[in-house]
C-alpha cells in the first residue's frame, strides 16, 4: 500500500508500522491492485459471527526451548478461543505445557532459551511480536494472572496493602489514600475479614486461602477482562479449594470476565467451566465444551485421565484403571501420536502418522480411533484380544460390565 | 467432632495397634502450647487398611509420627501387638521400628540424592538384616521387583534418575524391606499425576495382599482416601470426629466437619451441585488456642451453647459408625 492509501484511510505512521509487522498484504482477483488485510496465521481468525465476541484467540503457539541442541516443545501448536464471560478450562498432567502455555499468552516466558510463534490476538491486538513496555499496558487492565502458590507468589518483606496498591497507583493514577480504600474494597470481594486492618499485614501473617485470596484481589484490582487461573487451588486444602473456586467464579460472573483455568484436576473443571481443553505433551488433544466432553470423550487419552481418578461414588477398593508407563520427553517426541505408547486403543497408523485435530459438531479431537467410533471399538477389541498391557484396564471395566463414564 | 470417648475401639486379639488418649504438645511463643493431638484414640486390625482425612493443621502427619514415638509423645499409650511402645526405651524402640515404616509425601527428597539405590533400599539391612551382600542383593531385588522397577538398571542408579513415581515406588520397597507389620503411608500419592497415583494406590493393594500388611493411610484427598481404606477416621484440629466403614462414612456422613469434606470434594461430574453459599468462614482455628468444647463449633452451622460448654464424646450410630457430635447429622433430619 502506498503513503497515499494509508493516510485515505486514516493510519497514522507509527500504526502503519505495526500494522506493517502484523499482517501480511495478499492480492486477490487473479494479481489486480486490490489487497485484503489478512492475519499472518492462517484464515482462521475471520471475522465470522462467533469471533466477535472472542476475547481472545490463539492460533497456532508454539513455545520451544532450546536445551543441549535439542528443542523441548513445551506448547507446540495450540489454537483456542476465549469469550467474554466464559471459562475454558485447559487439563493435563504436569510436564504437558499447560502452564508454559498460559505464561507464553501473558508474554511472561523469561527463559532466555525460549522462543514463542504463533498468533495470540487479545480483542483485536496482537501480543506475539510486543516488547514488554508495550505488553505492560495490557497486564492489569487487561488480562491478568493468579499463581499457583500464593506463599511464594506474594513478597514476603513487602506488607499486602502495598503488594495491592502498587499496580493500582501505576496504572490508574490514584493518591495513595484513594488507593489504599480501593484496596479495602478489593479485600472486601475476595470477602477477608477486616480489610483495613489487613493492609499493614506480611504474608506470613495470613494462612495459604488467605494469600491467595490477596493474590486474587491483586488480579482483580484493575478490573481485568481476561483472568489466567493457573492451577489456583493446588497448594490449598479442600475446604479452601472449594471457597477459592466459587469465590472466582462469583467475581467472574459479576464482572463479565473471560476465564482461563489451568488445572491437573477434571474434578475441579467438570463444574465450574463453559469449555474444557486437555492436554498432552504440548498439543491439545481434545476440546469441547465440558457436558459434551463428559457425557462423550472421543480421545483416549482423555478417557483414560477420567478412569484413574478415583471416584468417592466408587465403593472401596475398586480396582483404578492406571495409565502404563509415563508422559513422553518433550525434547524426543516419537513420531505419530506422543500417546500412542500408553493408549489402550493403539494401531500400527498411531505410530507413523500424527492425528491432526479434526471437529464433529463443535467437537475437536486428535485421534484415528476415537472412542466411540466402530473403528475405535475394534482395535481396543483386537488390543484387548492379544492382551496389550496397556489395554488390561479397559479390558477388566468391560468385564465388570462398566460403561464409558462410570 | 473434637470429641473425645471410647465408644469406638474394639476388643479382639487382632488388633495390631492400640493408641489410647493420645497426646502430643510442642511449646510455642510466650510460654503457650500448640495442642497439635489432644487424646486421640483409635485400633488398627490385622490387615485393616486405617484411612486418615484431614486439612492441613489438622496434624494428621503428627498422629503417623507419634505412632512411630517420632517425637515421643507427651502423653498416653501406643501399644503394637500388645507391647507398650511408650514405655521402650530409646535402643528397644530402634528395634522395634523395624515393624513399622513410613512412606513419606514427597518422594524425590526422602530418599538421598547421592546414594545409589540398592544402597538406599539395602540400607535398613545393614542395620537388622543379613549383612552378607549377595544375601542382601538377592532380598533388595525381589522387593524392587515386586514394586516394578527393574534391579538390575537401578542398582547403580541414583534418585534423580528416577521420575517422582518411581521413586515412591523405592520408598515403598526400602518400608518393605525390613518386612513390617505395619506401614504408615503420610500422603504418599499428593505429590504424583493422577495417572501415577491409580498405579501407586493399585500397587499398595497388591503390596498389601502379598505381605500381609496393614496400612495406616493419611490423604487429604477424600476419593484416594476411600478407595484404599476399610475404615476412615475423619480428625479435626487433633481431635476425631467421626470413624466408620469407608462406604457407610461416604453413604452416611455424621459430622458436619465430614459433611464438608464430601460437599468440598471436587467429583469429575459436570452435574454434581456445587454448593455455592461456601465462601468464607474457612479458616481452621489457632491450635494454640483451640475452642472450647467441641473444637469445630466455630465453623459449624449447627452450633449451640452446648457444643460450646460440652465436648462430644464419641457415640455408636451404627455398626461401626462412630461420632461425636451433639447434633449429629443423622439426627438433625439431613
Amino acid at each position: 500500500m502506498t503513503r497515499r492509501e494509508y493516510r485515505a484511510q486514516g493510519i497514522a505512521g507509527d500504526e502503519r508500522h505495526k500494522v506493517h509487522c502484523n499482517h501480511r498484504r495478499t492480492p486477490v482477483n487473479g494479481g489486480t491492485r486490490v489487497y485484503v488485510w489478512q492475519q499472518k496465521k492462517g484464515g482462521v481468525v475471520s471475522s465470522s459471527a462467533s469471533n466477535s465476541r472472542a476475547l481472545l484467540s490463539v492460533r497456532d503457539l508454539q513455545t520451544h526451548f532450546e536445551v543441549g541442541g535439542h528443542a523441548v516443545k513445551a506448547v507446540d501448536g495450540v489454537s483456542f478461543d476465549v469469550y467474554e464471560g466464559k471459562t475454558l478450562g485447559i487439563v493435563g498432567e504436569s510436564g504437558c505445557g499447560k502452564t508454559v502455555l498460559s505464561r507464553s499468552i501473558m508474554g511472561i516466558t523469561t527463559a532466555s532459551n525460549a522462543s514463542t510463534s504463533g498468533s495470540v490476538n487479545y480483542s483485536g491486538t496482537e501480543l506475539i511480536g510486543k516488547s514488554k513496555r508495550e505488553l505492560r499496558t495490557f497486564w492489569g487492565e487487561e488480562m491478568a494472572m493468579v499463581f499457583q502458590d500464593p506463599m511464594t507468589s506474594l513478597n514476603p518483606v513487602v506488607r499486602i496493602g502495598r503488594q495491592l496498591t502498587e499496580h493500582l497507583r501505576a496504572h490508574k493514577d490514584l493518591s495513595r489514600s484513594d488507593a489504599n480504600d480501593l484496596a479495602v474494597q478489593l479485600l472486601t470481594w475476595v470477602r477477608i475479614p477486616e480489610p483495613r486492618e489487613r493492609l499493614n499485614n506480611y504474608p506470613h501473617q495470613m494462612s495459604g486461602g488467605m494469600r491467595q485470596r490477596v493474590c486474587i484481589a491483586i488480579a482483580l484490582a484493575c478490573s481485568p477482562k481476561l483472568l489466567f487461573a493457573d492451577e489456583p487451588t493446588t497448594a490449598l486444602d479442600v475446604t479452601v479449594q472449594h471457597q477459592i473456586l466459587n469465590l472466582l467464579s462469583q467475581q467472574q460472573q459479576e464482572r463479565q470476565m473471560g476465564m482461563v483455568l489451568v488445572t491437573h484436576d477434571l474434578g475441579v473443571v467438570a463444574t465450574r467451566t463453559d469449555d474444557i481443553a486437555v492436554m498432552y505433551a504440548g498439543k491439545i488433544v481434545e476440546k469441547s465444551s465440558t457436558s459434551a466432553l463428559f457425557s462423550e470423550m472421543r480421545h483416549p487419552y482423555t478417557q483414560s485421565l477420567f478412569w484413574s481418578i478415583p471416584k468417592t461414588s466408587e465403593p472401596k477398593h475398586t480396582r483404578l484403571s492406571a495409565i502404563v508407563g509415563r508422559p513422553p520427553n518433550l525434547a524426543a517426541l516419537p513420531p505419530g501420536c506422543s500417546f500412542a505408547d500408553r493408549c489402550p486403543y493403539v494401531q500400527p497408523i498411531c505410530r507413523e502418522v500424527e492425528p491432526k485435530l479434526r471437529t464433529i459438531d463443535s467437537h475437536s479431537f486428535a485421534c484415528h480411533l476415537p472412542v466411540g467410533s466402530t473403528e475405535g471399538e475394534a482395535a481396543l477389541s483386537a488390543n484387548i484380544s492379544v492382551g496389550l498391557p496397556q489395554s488390561e484396564g479397559a479390558a477388566a471395566r468391560r468385564e465388570a460390565g462398566q460403561g464409558i463414564l462410570t | 467432632m473434637a470429641g473425645s470417648g471410647t465408644a469406638h475401639l474394639r476388643d479382639g486379639d487382632d488388633m495390631v495397634i492400640r493408641v489410647e488418649d493420645l497426646t502430643v504438645e510442642f511449646p510455642a511463643k510466650g510460654g503457650n502450647v500448640v495442642h497439635a493431638v489432644s487424646g486421640i484414640r483409635f485400633d488398627v486390625r490385622r490387615g485393616e487398611t486405617l484411612g486418615r482425612v484431614r486439612d492441613s493443621g489438622c496434624v494428621k502427619s503428627t498422629t503417623g509420627k507419634a505412632i512411630l514415638q517420632l517425637p515421643h509423645p507427651t502423653s498416653g499409650s501406643v501399644q503394637l501387638d500388645g507391647e507398650e511402645l511408650t514405655e521402650l526405651s530409646r535402643t528397644e524402640m530402634t528395634a522395634r521400628r523395624t515393624d513399622i515404616q513410613m512412606i513419606f509425601q514427597d518422594p524425590i527428597s526422602s530418599l538421598n540424592p547421592r546414594r545409589t539405590i540398592g544402597k538406599i533400599v539395602a540400607e535398613p539391612l545393614d542395620v537388622w538384616g543379613p549383612k552378607a551382600s549377595d544375601e542382601q542383593w538377592a532380598l533388595v531385588a525381589s522387593i524392587l521387583d515386586a514394586v516394578g522397577i527393574d534391579p538390575e538398571s537401578a542398582k547403580y542408579k541414583r534418585p534423580h534418575e528416577y521420575s517422582g513415581g518411581q521413586c515412591q515406588r523405592i520408598s515403598i520397597a526400602r518400608a518393605l524391606v525390613m518386612e513390617p507389620k505395619v506401614i504408615i503411608c503420610d500422603e504418599p500419592v499428593s505429590a504424583l499425576d493422577v495417572s501415577v497415583q491409580a498405579q501407586i494406590l493399585n500397587m499398595l493393594e497388591d503390596l498389601k495382599a502379598k505381605y500381609g500388611l496393614t496400612l495406616v493411610f493419611i490423604a487429604h484427598d477424600l476419593a484416594v482416601v476411600k478407595n484404599i481404606s476399610d475404615r476412615v477416621a475423619v480428625m479435626y484440629l487433633g481431635k476425631m470426629c467421626e470413624i466408620s466403614d469407608s462406604d457407610d462414612l461416604y453413604a452416611k456422613p455424621a459430622h458436619p466437619y465430614t459433611q464438608l469434606l464430601i460437599d468440598s470434594h471436587p467429583e469429575p461430574n459436570p452435574e454434581a451441585v456445587i454448593n455455592e453459599a461456601v465462601v468464607l468462614g474457612g479458616e481452621i482455628p489457632s491450635p494454640i488456642f483451640p475452642p472450647s468444647g467441641c473444637r469445630f463449633r466455630t465453623r459449624c452451622e449447627f452450633a449451640d451453647e452446648q457444643c460450646a460448654n460440652e465436648e462430644p464424646k464419641m457415640a455408636k450410630i451404627s455398626d461401626e459408625h462412630y461420632v461425636a457430635c451433639h447434633h449429629p447429622l443423622t439426627e438433625v433430619g439431613k
